[in-house]
């Protein structure tokens, strides 16, 4: 950080802090992992595998860290993400193209976004229940649209699909002796950009340091002179786009749209905010830590899997209590926090 | 006229906003088929005697999210946040109560009785862990609850040890569905026992009150000598007992428990009808009635939509738009709006009538 400019207090702010604590803790159960299973843990695949599955719930994580950021929630992420799909198939199915299937992922996601932003921000209804009916509708629409999976069989679309992008000096040798180069899929580029593109704009621009104002105080952010209504309405709309993004790198993932699709997946992209260190209650929070908190929670699944516990039950039961972890750990060291300051 | 108006908003006051959308849809169902709301008597497969209609299954079928929506209204009060987990809890309690029925050759009343009481203590175990985390721990509501609904469902799936049970019984097919010789569905008759205990327990404790002083102002109330971190975590016992009852009658509905549908997002539509009840999701002051009415309109709407053949699952992108509407037309901005021009029309009519006596 700029010291010059600021001096601080204290080594860390309670964002560097409580993602310090996340990235420590994925490194060493991944260690703790690599030593107690090794196997598939061993190889780089075995990250690139958690990241090509997860690419579409990093994406969407992002973005409603930047809403929980700002103080708000968005709950309709996962069911605008399974809207996207279904469409974009549908459309793409019909002859259409490419190009065109992308810029209708990406409307579909800011008609969302410029919608829910402007019930909430400019006429001050509570977002929980705004974005709760743009799930409902996100939902419906996608069941109305077709109730039947649908599989996308567009010849310029599976072309895309099957780029993947091999780094040979990261694979490993097979039994049979070849050489087998770690594969990474197209989304997970776009989804390492967004991480990266909404750090810049957290950090360095007057819009990201606007929504942790927003969000730490909204009557001081007034004071300051930031148009608190713009920027919440901005941080929806950021959202929304990411959803739709969200939802193309989902498509390009399964390659079918299915009504069930994303289904539960806000309540993941909420889960991997938290653990990532972002606060409900806003102004804290980083991307590069909801990121790990992506990583942490497919980490434990795929642990769980590993060890033998094979009944349905485990894995989301290890799930919540990772969560109930990490929520304990925050509030404790944040009271920790809040009482040594004078 | 003009005392009609004020004993209206006195009266209504929050309650408007839920009573304006079950009369425009009791209006538009009326318009739509005249017949929609007739009630008849049939015989049921057992040979008794029962009400039926449109009216009844609206009522009867609210029942589960009635029952909810009121605890869910005092969690809401006390804690300025809503708990998301009761689907996967009313999973558990309906597990657990499936559990002890299990257990017993012969289902007898006292068999019934102990599976609820079961059920209770362990609805009551997870709200009182919910409590715990936000009421100790200061954690947002909704964080806390997010644990249990994440794994909720599948604690219920394995205290079943991964198996869908079936319970048949005569006592508990009464429960879920009719006494032999009532008419009326007895889920009804016990929100209505639900009811009543809330109105008695709010008549006689001042637990109203001091929810609402919680919900308003923590640190005020602790310094007035009210235990806000009991209060709170009393809240989410008594929706402990809450789920456990709607847990309850969800089993013997279908006398079955199923972790994965029953009660399947009902979290949402709890939280729903207590904010279409007018009560404020930010917490503070509460009407246990408006949730309940905003419970109905929920149910209103769904069948509604059934009757006019929208399929169960697109039902949802309808509701959405009314949900939409209703909110926006409750929104304080709105409100601000109409009531400055409403105020200009009136200045307007004053200014006309005040020329017209210059004139004369």
């Amino acid at each position: 950080m700029k010291k010059g400019r600021n001096v601080r207090r204290e080594p860390f702010t309670d964002t560097q802090l409580l993602m310090m604590i996340t990235i420590c803790i994925f490194v060493s159960m991944y260690l703790l992992a690599m030593i107690l299973f090794g196997g598939g843990f061993l190889h780089a695949q075995q990250v690139f595998d958690m990241l090509n599955d997860n690419a579409s719930l990093i994406i969407v994580s992002c973005g409603l860290t930047i809403v929980m950021i700002g103080g708000g929630i968005d709950i309709s992420v996962g069911a605008v993400t399974s809207l996207v799909v279904m469409s974009c198939v549908l459309y793409l199915n019909s002859g259409g193209n490419l190009f065109v299937s992308v810029l209708l992922a990406v409307g579909i996601g800011l008609g969302f976004g410029l919608v829910q932003g402007f019930l909430i921000s400019y006429l001050e209804i509570q977002p929980f229940i705004v974005t709760l009916a743009g799930m409902f509708f996100a939902r419906g629409m996608t069941t109305i649209l077709s109730v039947n999976p649908q599989k996308a069989a567009h010849e310029s679309f599976q072309k895309l699909r099957d780029i993947k992008i091999e780094i040979p000096w990261l694979g490993y040798v097979a039994k049979n002796g070849n050489l087998v180069p770690a594969r990474m899929e197209l989304g997970v580029v776009a989804a390492l950009l967004c991480v990266i593109i909404i750090f810049i704009v957290l950090l360095f621009l007057r819009l990201g340091r606007g929504f942790y104002a927003i969000g730490g105080n909204q009557q001081s952010a007034l004071m300051l002179g930031i148009n608190v209504k713009q920027t919440r309405f901005l941080s929806y709309v950021i959202c929304g786009i990411l959803s739709g993004i969200s939802g193309y790198v989902f498509m390009m993932h399964t390659g079918a749209g299915n009504a069930t699709n994303a289904a539960g997946m806000e309540m993941n992209a909420i889960a991997s905010s938290i653990i990532g260190g972002t606060l409900l209650t806003g102004g804290v929070g980083n991307v590069i830590g909801t990121f790990f908190g992506t990583m942490t929670l497919t980490t434990i699944k795929k642990i769980v899997v590993s060890s033998g516990l094979n009944d349905p039950w485990w894995q989301s039961i290890t799930t919540g209590g990772m969560l109930c972890f990490f929520i304990l750990l925050q509030s404790v060291v944040l009271r920790r926090r809040a009482k040594a300051k004078p | 006229m003009d005392k009609s108006k004020k004993i209206l908003k006195r009266n209504l006051g929050q309650l408007t906003i839920p009573v304006i959308a079950i009369f425009i849809l009791i209006v538009f169902n009326l318009i739509r088929d005249p017949g929609f709301f007739a009630i008849s008597f049939m015989h049921n497969n057992d040979g008794n005697i029962v009400l039926s209609g449109n009216l009844i299954s609206i009522i009867n079928g609210a029942s589960e999210l009635a029952i909810l929506a009121m605890g869910m209204t005092l969690v809401t009060a006390a804690c300025k946040g809503q708990d998301i987990s009761v689907g996967a809890a009313a999973a558990i309690a309906g597990s657990a109560f499936v559990k002890v029925l299990k257990s017993s050759a012969v289902i007898t009343g006292g068999t019934v009785l102990a599976a609820f009481l079961f059920a209770c203590v362990v609805a009551m175990i997870f709200g009182a862990f919910n409590g715990t985390l936000v009421a100790v721990f200061k954690i947002q509501p909704m964080i806390a609850t997010l644990i249990l609904y994440t794994c909720g469902r599948s604690i219920a799936y394995w205290i079943n040890g991964g198996a869908t049970p079936t319970v048949s019984s005569p006592i508990i097919s009464a429960l879920g569905s009719f006494i032999p010789g009532i008419p009326i569905p007895t889920p009804v008759l016990i929100v209505v026992v639900v009811a009543i205990i809330f109105r008695l327990v709010f008549h006689f404790t001042a637990l109203e009150l001091f929810t609402q002083s919680v919900g308003i102002n923590g640190s005020a109330a602790r310094l007035n000598g009210i235990n806000a971190t009991f209060i709170q975590l009393l809240s989410f016992i008594i929706l402990g007992v809450c789920v456990a009852v709607a847990g309850t009658i969800g089993v013997s509905r279908l006398g079955l428990i199923n972790h994965e549908t029953l009660l399947l997002d009902i979290e949402m539509d709890t939280i729903l009808a207590v904010a279409i009840g007018g009560n404020n999701l930010g917490g503070g002051k509460f009407k246990i009635s408006g949730s309940i009415i905003g419970a109905y309109v929920i149910q209103m709407l769904t069948i509604t939509l059934y009757a006019m053949k929208v399929s169960s699952t697109d039902v949802k992108a309808y509701k959405a738009i009314v949900i939409i509407f209703l909110v926006v037309i409750g929104s304080p901005v709105i409100k601000v709006k109409f009531a400055k021009f409403m105020s200009k029309v009136h200045e307007n009519k004053r200014s006309v009538s005040a020329k017209g006596a210059e004139r004369a």
